[in-house]
């Protein structure tokens, strides 16, 4: 059993050394053509290390997605460059993908469109270990990825309309992490399950990611699961990058006009009845601002 | 602080009891729920996709499906009926044709699919207060622009000859709670009403909500599966789960001394609480199965004597 038990690493503010990257992304520029032309991210660069988990934030509209698709290379780039452990991720064509560059996979807001209702899942989880086989990887069976997520290792047999919402956003997770990728890209993937699971399965993810030494940029619009899960967090602000940095620094002391508007304007569950603060139309101005203060920000002692 | 000031029932739902006819037998949605929403306040009722919430609130416009039958008792307090008290459970059709708008409204989850995408909100607005009220044009145009003044959609006459998707998502929204108020109703359905918003958006919409209950007495029945909206605005919660209350009382004592383990987990499963739990644990219990905490009881009077503590 111990091989399948999930290490509880919590997060600390520990000085560690940025771990080489993994995945790095230069000045991308994501163009929408249409009347007007929108100019969906604005020149967005990131590095994510070995074991790191990243939170890319903001409101819905923000460029979040884009980035995220332009990273794995389903959405064209204007310009900008993404690499994975230093090889250039091309954009997809109609050809499949390079067997290197499944080492970037990505998990989606609604598991109901991601699988495909006509196969039993553990085939599907199948698809993910043959890709890492194809690169040279370890192979691994399907219903132990079922079981580090937390799912019944019978039900390989089963389909995905015989689980709940919650099991097949797992089921999901487990066919991308069977790929054994080194970076896992997840767009909202917790936004369409209860409440009460989101924290769990964004936990679960989490742990691992953090085992296989991957890395994970993990796109949310809920930052107080963001807070419990992300090394470092960015925020992002009509396609720009306005705040980035460690997560708990941010979090604590939030420079950008932009990253303290969102922060005030969670509601807390003290049962006090304190109403978040709602911003006013004129504050959005201050937003697009840059603020070089707020990039890159450091753990207490870190960098010193 | 709860604010219940007259200390009136606006609704007071009784033992209700919906079951959906499959092809099995009668399947229970709601399960003898038991729950009151003061005047001039609001009553969140908190719980998980498919616990019952949103069935509960159709049922009291009667809005339910065929496929459904209800029983137990809905009741419209006197105030809030603005005269007699008024049963809703297995009223005629006219009965509820006269509370639907005037007396109880209701606001949805999604603007964009509640307003009517190619008429003008205006339009919308004066449709409305020209029917129910019987208003003539130029007057209902002016009951509309006020409307909108009282929801802070800005340049509220420029506005209402605009469509719908010439907004931004939480004008909608606001748009849609003008539209819920057109008729002065006293008691307003709001199902998730802030969900679909980004969190700076929804925290407006929240002050506007409290806004209207503290001003103008509305009493609101307001269905999230967000305990922090729960936490910022409701006076009283009840917890749903499976058809059934499992928890109920003033937001406070829910939110700082929850009695039952469902409440307790739901709270615990969310960061910033007082229950705060270590990530790496929630995520264990996951994959061991414990998912779903146990199965819920029902507290017999939806606030004494706890059946389930936390004696560990």
């Amino acid at each position: 059993m111990s091989e399948h038990t999930i290490s509880g690493r919590r997060l600390s503010g520990s000085a560690v050394p940025r771990p080489a990257g993994v995945l790095t992304v230069d000045d991308v520029v994501v163009d929408y053509r249409g009347r007007p032309p929108l100019r969906a991210v604005d020149g967005a660069s990131l590095a994510i290390g070995a074991g790191e988990v990243v939170a890319l934030v903001g409101e819905s509209g923000c460029g979040k997605s884009s980035l995220a698709r332009a990273i794995v290379g389903i959405e064209r780039r204007t310009s900008g460059t993404v690499r994975l452990a230093g090889e250039e991720v091309p954009v997809l064509g109609l050809r499949r993908r390079a067997a290197a560059m499944t080492g970037i996979q990505m998990v989606f807001q609604d598991p109901n469109s991601s699988l495909n209702p006509r196969r039993p899942v553990g085939d599907q989880i199948q698809d993910g270990v043959r890709a890492a086989v194809a690169r040279g990887e370890e192979p691994s069976e399907p219903h132990e990825w079922l079981m580090r997520v937390g799912l019944d290792p019978q039900a390989v047999r089963r389909y995905p309309h015989e689980f709940s919402g919650g099991q097949k956003q797992r089921i999901a997770i487990a066919r991308a992490l069977a790929a054994r990728p080194r970076m896992l890209v997840a767009d909202e993937p917790i936004s369409a399950l209860d409440a009460s699971t989101q924290t769990s399965v964004a936990a679960l993810m989490r742990s691992l990611v953090v085992d296989a030494a991957a890395g994970m940029l993990f796109i949310s619009h809920d930052l107080s699961v963001v807070r419990r899960i992300a090394d470092r967090t960015l925020v992002m602000y009509r396609g720009r990058i306005v705040e980035s940095g460690h997560t708990e620094t941010i979090w604590r002391d939030p420079l950008h006009p932009y990253t303290r508007a969102l922060l005030a304007a969670i509601p807390v569950p003290d049962g006090a009845g304190r109403l978040p603060l709602a911003p006013q139309e004129a504050d959005r101005d201050a937003w697009t601002e840059v603020v070089p203060a707020a990039l890159g920000r450091m753990a207490p002692g870190e960098g010193a | 602080m709860t604010r219940t000031p007259s200390g009136e029932v606006a609704l007071d739902i009784r033992d209700l009891r919906i079951d959906l006819a499959t092809a099995e037998g009668p399947r229970p949605i709601v399960n003898g729920l038991d729950l009151r929403v003061g005047r001039g306040s609001i009553h969140g009722l908190a719980g998980e996709s498919g616990s019952g919430k949103t069935i509960t609130a159709l049922a009291v416009l009667g809005l339910l499906p065929a496929s459904m039958s209800v029983s137990g008792s809905i009741v419209l307090g006197a105030a809030a009926a603005g005269g007699e008290p008024i049963e809703l459970v297995g009223s005629s059709a006219a009965v509820l044709g006269g509370v639907r708008g005037r007396r109880v409204a209701m606001v949805f989850q999604d603007p964009s699919t509640s307003l009517h995408p190619q008429l003008a909100v205006g339009r919308q607005l004066t449709d409305h207060v020209r029917h129910h009220l019987g208003l003539r044009e130029a007057e209902a145009r002016a009951r509309a622009a006020a409307l909108l003044t009282r929801v802070h959609v800005p340049d509220a006459e420029t506005a209402l000859g605009k469509y719908p998707h010439q907004f931004s998502g939480g004008q909608r929204q606001r748009i849609a709670i003008a539209v819920a108020l057109a008729c002065g109703p006293d008691v307003l359905l709001a199902d998730e009403p802030t969900t679909a918003l980004d969190v700076t958006v929804q925290a407006g919409v929240l002050q506007l909500l409290r806004e209207l209950v503290d001003d103008m007495g509305l009493s609101v029945l307001l269905v999230t599966h967000d305990l922090g909206v729960m936490s910022s605005v409701a006076d009283e919660v009840t917890v749903m789960r499976a058809g059934a209350v499992v928890e109920s009382g003033p937001r406070s004592q829910l939110f700082t001394a929850p009695r039952h383990e469902y409440t307790k987990s739901l709270l615990a499963a969310l960061p910033g609480s007082t229950f705060e739990e270590d990530p790496a644990e929630l995520a264990a219990e996951l994959v061991a199965g414990h998912e779903a905490p146990a199965v819920p009881t029902v507290l017999p009077d939806g606030n004494d004597a706890p059946q389930e503590r936390d004696d560990v």
